[in-house]
């Protein structure tokens, strides 16, 4: 009995220990879908911010303090996503990387707003995330006005005369590009033949493609995840339709290919200059190859957040969201994807969107490669 | 006509999915008269299981794809029914005799159990595998260039089917097991008296409805290319739906049914919006219901006396 008295003692006493260790470091999150169909890009965003956080950790942390992650899964649910934030908020975090998909970024952006907790994604790319005048959201990725129309120039250019179809999964993403691709589209003087949309989460699209074989469809831009987007395409090479099918942001992980196999050559895709080719990337995209993990899609967009949000607090020698947010849209940042300023709604100032193509061997390359 | 007809195979392939699954529905409410909401669980086990069993079938360096096939079919049937007899063993029979929503809901309980136990086990990530039966033929290529193509994939689903099907009925209607399976059905008290073992009987209905459902987790691994611990739900609710339209009880109802939901589903698509597909499949099954209230096939409940 005394033993046991002792033994609980003892675990009281290391348990109190590590509560004033952690006291000690700055707790701030990643958040994204860790499970289910878009957990790859989880993954993406949380190798990201475990290297930038031991990366910062290593060279002193900050305001003389370490980090410690947590990490948050909202499973691209809306009402996830929600929860994880009123749960981030309620621990005082100052500030999460996140979300992954818009649906949750928007509705989780209003938790931490009313908790102080300042958000920074590294890849929502939907106009409304910025677009709310909250004062504490900002993303270092593009938006989905301009990668519409980076989309719709393509198309316009390239398939010019063509049938096009433009497919959408009604989700916050997915809607949100189909509809800015049209927009920009029509305006370039092409009328898509066809217009719908399709359920997240569904797996049988025969139907949908033998009405793109009917209609002649040579393009199909599919607004939504690569999950669906996948399946499209293996249903669309099964019935014998050698369509190209081109889509968004949300298609830039290995996994893609794995779904598809072979059938991915030709597939097109519109997604920032590859983060790992820039010089500023150079170190750390080697820290990643020894790790054996490839730093590819929102991989680095998550490191620079993390960079952006340390480096402000250092500045104004505080982790103050408020103070911090103000701090950020003032100055202009050195991070792993180069210099980085924001305008006053939280948007990065200099965006830049280029079209990827799929090879049969599962990797991706841009077009015209730019350099930067 | 040639796109009403390349719609036809869509549909068909899909409702004969949904049909496999439906019946193992169907047998298990002939006969225990409960709904086993835990099946489409099953389907998402069996599907898991033809995985697992072809990755390792390809590591050991096998690569003639009917072998393998044939190994994994084998395979994910006998697992998938030892999980059908496990649930039935320890969910269901304990329960048998107890009030009438008690095995309803054990059943949705050993759904969660099934989803949670995969989700841990194997992880929350959609798995795909790459295409593992490519190509097809062209049936018919139209004056205005619309190709009517068949997958061979398609080819291999619907001929399971139709075997699977015709090997059933037949266990149903002509063999020993059959018999005390359609006693149990009428009277399982009287069915006991007359010297037919209840519980084996119902151990078996469990076994063969898991089989089948393993069948269709195979083929929607060959067909989709992928599985996750989350498809249970939505395939099992309407495999339901298919096995209530058929007239739930009936295993041609089931299966007529499930093609009939393929169908709706699938010619909607074609013609109308793809948006509002479940809608309309589920409307069809309310106006079914409202003017057929024991299905289409299915016969009116007598009061046993």
């Amino acid at each position: 009995m005394k033993s046991l008295k002792l033994i609980g003692l003892a675990l009281g006493a290391s348990l109190a220990l590590s509560t004033t260790a952690l006291a000690q470091d700055i707790s701030i999150a990643v958040a994204g879908p860790m499970t289910g169909g878009e957990s790859a890009f989880g993954r993406q965003m949380k190798n990201g911010a475990e290297q930038a956080v031991a990366d910062i950790n290593a060279a002193g942390g900050v305001l003389g303090k370490k980090l410690a992650l947590q990490v948050g899964d909202d499973a691209c649910d809306p009402k996830q996503a929600r929860s994880v934030a009123e749960k981030f908020a309620s621990a005082k975090i100052p500030f999460v990387a996140g979300h992954f998909c818009s649906s949750s970024s928007i509705p989780a952006s209003e938790a931490y707003a009313d908790g102080n907790v300042l958000q920074i994604t590294p890849a929502s790319t939907n106009p409304l995330f910025t677009e709310r005048k909250l004062w504490n959201v900002a993303r270092v990725c593009g938006r989905d006005d301009q990668q519409g129309l980076v989309a719709a120039e393509f198309i316009a250019k390239t398939y010019k005369g063509k049938n096009v179809a433009i497919l959408n999964d009604k989700t916050t993403y997915g809607k949100g590009l189909a509809d800015e691709t049209k927009k920009a589209l029509n305006k370039a003087g092409m009328t898509e033949k066809m217009f719908e949309s399709y359920n997240k989460g569904d797996k049988d699209f025969n139907s949908i493609v033998s009405r793109l074989k009917r209609d002649n469809i040579d393009l199909v831009f599919v607004g939504g995840y690569h999950q669906e987007a996948g399946l499209i395409l293996r249903q669309m090479r099964d019935q014998g339709l050698k369509t190209v099918l081109m889509a968004g942001d949300a298609m830039n992980d290995k996994e893609f290919a794995s779904i598809t196999g072979p059938a991915a050559e030709g597939t097109l895709f519109t997604f920032g200059p590859d983060p790992r080719n820039k010089p500023t990337a150079k170190a750390i995209v080697e820290k990643f190859k020894a790790k054996n993990i490839d730093p590819e899609g929102y991989t680095l967009y998550t490191y620079a957040a993390m960079q952006v949000w340390t480096k402000a607090v250092a500045k104004v020698g505080s982790t103050d969201p408020k103070k911090v947010m103000e701090a950020i849209k003032a100055g202009e940042w050195d991070t792993v994807l180069g210099k980085m300023g924001f305008d006053a709604k939280g948007d990065i100032k200099a965006i830049d969107y280029v079209v990827y193509k799929w090879d049969a061997k599962g990797n991706y390359a841009e077009i015209n490669p730019k350099g930067s | 006509m040639d796109y009403f007809a390349q719609q036809l195979i869509n549909g068909l392939v899909l409702g004969s999915i949904y049909g496999l699954i439906a019946i193992g529905y169907t047998m298990v409410y002939g006969i225990v008269g409960m709904i086993n909401f835990a099946h489409g669980d099953i389907f998402m086990i069996g599907g898991f299981i033809a995985l697992i069993s072809f990755l390792i079938l390809v590591s050991f360096g096998l690569t003639f794809v009917p072998v393998i096939l044939l190994i994994v079919l084998l395979v994910a049937m006998l697992i998938t029914a030892l999980y059908g007899w496990t649930v039935e063993r320890i969910a269901y029979r304990p329960l048998r005799h107890s009030f009438r929503l008690a095995p309803m809901l054990s059943a949705i309980g050993m759904s969660f159990v099934l989803t949670n136990y995969s989700q841990i086990a194997q992880g929350a990530r959609v798995k795909p595998v790459p295409p593992i039966i490519t190509g097809g033929y062209t049936l018919h290529e139209g004056v205005d260039g619309f190709v009517v193509r068949l997958s061979n994939v398609q080819i291999i689903v619907v001929i399971t089917t139709i075997v699977l099907l015709a090997l059933f009925t037949w266990l149903v209607a002509r063999t020993r097991l059959g018999r005390d399976m359609r006693a149990c059905e009428q009277d399982q008290t009287m069915a006991s008296l007359l010297g037919v073992d209840v519980d084996r009987t119902i151990s078996m209905t469990f076994v063969i409805g898991a089989a089948l459902a393993a069948v269709a987790g195979m083929m929607y691994l060959l067909y989709y290319g992928q599985v996750d611990f989350f498809m249970g739900f939505v395939a099992g609710i309407k495999a339901f739906t298919a096995a209530v339209l058929g007239g739930i009880g009936s295993l041609p109802g089931a299966m007529l049914g499930g093609l009939l939901i393929g169908l709706i589903e699938t010619l909607w698509s074609a013609y109308f919006s793809v948006e509002y597909k479940d809608v309309a499949a589920f409307s069809i099954l309310i106006v079914v219901l409202i003017f057929m209230p024991t299905g289409l096939l299915g016969r009116p409940e007598v009061e046993k006396v």
